[in-house]
């Protein structure tokens, strides 16, 4: 029976030929990650009542990323604990500050095409762009699984997006993100799985892969995922990965989908979500030109290279408005040291950006950057739920890095193709 | 088991039912937040052997079990939804709070006194008098269920073994 990519790797874990969508599975898990916030805080008190370790050390690895830097002494007590914990098990695969754990997962080499892994943090689909089958999940169920190697799943059937033709100047993956969420709504991957396909999937780099799957948790999809390729292959051996046996790995031809979307990227808008939901995204061009009190360039979705290079390329000769502020904080340390080697963030503090430690931080009301009462922040994170980024009346607006900071030059919400010397500026 | 009614919409998210700024506190004080930004006075009122009945996808967001562990420690018995967003799904069994998936749940008002049969998904609305239905929960987590989580589950699978 065909299968998808999916069922595949479920199946591989499951120790089974095929499953069928709908049975429940019990998986081994090949990785399992988590961080300060959902991790050791949390699952230690289980693993110490159950009266056992993590099952395998090696398969484990841990990112302190939420809590970063301490703020506070219950802050700091978060992430001292989180260390201790690590030493305890004997857990070589720590990453303490070196920025978010989507992202730090597979610069440094964790991930290979055709894992069974989990997360626990609901933007663990992120690792779905290299071919995994990874799935956020809960403290508790995480402690299940550190305790067992083992896990259920409801096996999911898979929803294919398609994507045809070429982003134009100034439109990136977060756009594609944005316009998925606008076109199935916040429960359409119904905790299926979302594939996403077509040349123009084909066409991004594992950045922007990455940024696409990531919000397959704003669709409330269990996963995104995108079959590996050279682009996957070439950014595993650069990171010093493992390619693995499933390096080839993808669904069969004639497998069954539930829905196929079929979306072009000719005339794809840069996009924006209206306060309260990623689901209010419609084309920048339909916007008021909202005035903002904040710009925020951060998080796993919003806050990579390309993402920091994007909005260099927006910035380049500009200065922030007075009447705003703009605060970027990069995914990861490599990353800020990719940025200062490249000049890209000598670009973005010229212009006055603010630049943050690398962590979750903003993005989810933890730390620096929150909202005041009634602030409007533009922001290049994956969700815009009310009072998420601080104050109950604060209004969050999404977009992509670009529009971000054309946005905090004019400090309004702005096309970024307007500062786009060769593009399709209206 | 029965309980007054707490009615909410459609996509509420883990951010409203555990705000962040209050993540790195105790539970109870996460728990004294649960809900503000909706209802203020949700916290304070709701008391033990209460429901909540909400629309679709409810939880939708973060993968922070303490939006359901609030629930539960704020004394709610069940959450009666139209659909549920998948990870907050497992948390609730996972820490012994009962997630029902019923389509009936626009018949049921605000401050409604509800009886609930788990076993057979059997839902009397008390004070209209009428009888809905839920779906029954699937078999493995129905284990959950009847353990009272996946701690305690675990608990009593290693002891097996180890009496084996």
């Amino acid at each position: 029976m065909s299968q998808t990519l999916a069922q595949k790797i479920i199946a591989r874990a499951a120790g089974k030929n095929i499953v069928q969508a709908g049975e429940i599975a019990t998986c081994k898990v090949d990785l399992a990650m988590i961080h300060d916030s959902g991790g050791p805080r949390r699952v230690k008190p289980i693993l110490d009542h159950l009266g056992v370790k993590v099952w395998d050390s090696n398969k484990v690895v841990v990112v302190s990323d939420h809590f970063v830097p301490a703020f506070d002494q219950e802050s700091a007590a978060i992430l001292k604990g989180t260390r201790e914990w690590v030493r305890s098990q004997a857990i070589s695969r720590f990453y303490d500050q070196q920025g978010i754990c989507h992202v730090v997962l597979p610069e440094r080499g964790n991930l290979s095409p055709g894992l069974f892994v989990v997360g626990g943090d609901s933007h663990s689909p992120t690792g779905g762009a290299f071919g995994c089958f990874m799935f956020g999940m809960g403290a508790t169920d995480m402690a299940g699984v550190l305790a067992t190697g083992e896990t259920w799943v409801k096996v999911p059937e898979t929803i294919l997006i398609r994507w045809s033709g070429k982003l134009q100047q100034g439109v990136c993956a977060k756009d594609m993100a944005l316009f998925h969420c606008a076109q199935l709504g916040m429960d359409g991957g119904d905790y299926q799985v979302v594939e996403y396909t077509g040349e123009t999937i084909s066409d991004l780099d594992m950045e922007g892969r990455m940024t696409v799957c990531n919000m397959a948790a704003e669709l409330g999809a269990q996963t995104g995922m995108i079959a590996a390729d050279h682009v996957t292959h070439d950014y595993i051996n650069t990171a010093g990965g493992e390619l693995g046996p499933y390096a080839e790995l993808s669904g069969d031809d004639d497998a069954s989908y539930r829905i196929i979307h079929e979306f072009n990227a000719d005339g794809l808008e840069p996009q924006v979500a209206a306060p309260h939901s990623p689901a209010k995204s419609t084309d920048v061009s339909n916007v008021e030109q909202a005035a903002l009190d904040q710009c925020y360039i951060g998080a796993c979705t919003g806050a990579k290279l390309e993402d920091l290079q994007a909005a260099a390329e927006i910035l380049k000769g500009h200065e922030v408005a007075s009447s705003t502020r703009l605060l970027i904080a990069p995914a990861s340390t490599r990353v800020t040291a990719q940025a200062a080697a490249d000049g890209t963030l000598a670009v973005l503090t010229k212009s006055g950006a603010i630049m943050m430690p690398s962590g979750c931080g903003a993005c989810a009301g933890y730390g620096a950057g929150q909202l005041a009462e009634d602030e409007v922040c533009l922001s290049s994170t994956a969700r815009n739920f009310q009072g998420r980024m601080g104050a109950k009346s604060s209004m969050v607006y999404l977009s992509s890095p670009a529009t971000v900071a054309a946005s905090a030059i004019k400090g309004y919400i702005t096309d970024p193709r307007e500062f786009l010397s060769s593009g399709d500026a209206q | 088991m029965t309980g007054r009614v707490w009615k909410f919409g459609d996509d509420i998210d883990t951010d409203r039912l555990t705000p962040g700024t209050y993540m790195k506190g105790s539970l109870e004080i996460l728990a004294s937040h649960c809900l503000e930004s909706v209802r203020d006075d949700f916290a304070k009122q709701v008391s033990s052997g209460d429901f909540v009945v909400v629309g679709k996808n409810f939880g939708m967001g973060s993968s922070r079990e303490q939006a359901a562990e609030v629930l539960r420690h704020l004394g709610v018995k069940a959450v009666i939804a139209k659909s549920f967003a998948g990870i907050f799904y497992r948390n609730s069994f996972n820490l012994g709070l009962l997630a029902l998936i019923s389509r009936d749940v626009d018949q049921i008002s605000e401050g409604d006194n509800l009886d609930v049969d788990i076993e057979t998904g059997r839902i009397l609305n008390l004070t209209t008098g009428t009888t809905l239905v839920c779906e029954p929960v699937p078999e493995n987590l129905a284990d959950l269920v009847h353990a009272g989580g996946l701690v305690p589950f675990l608990e009593n699978k290693f002891a097996k073994e180890a009496s084996v």
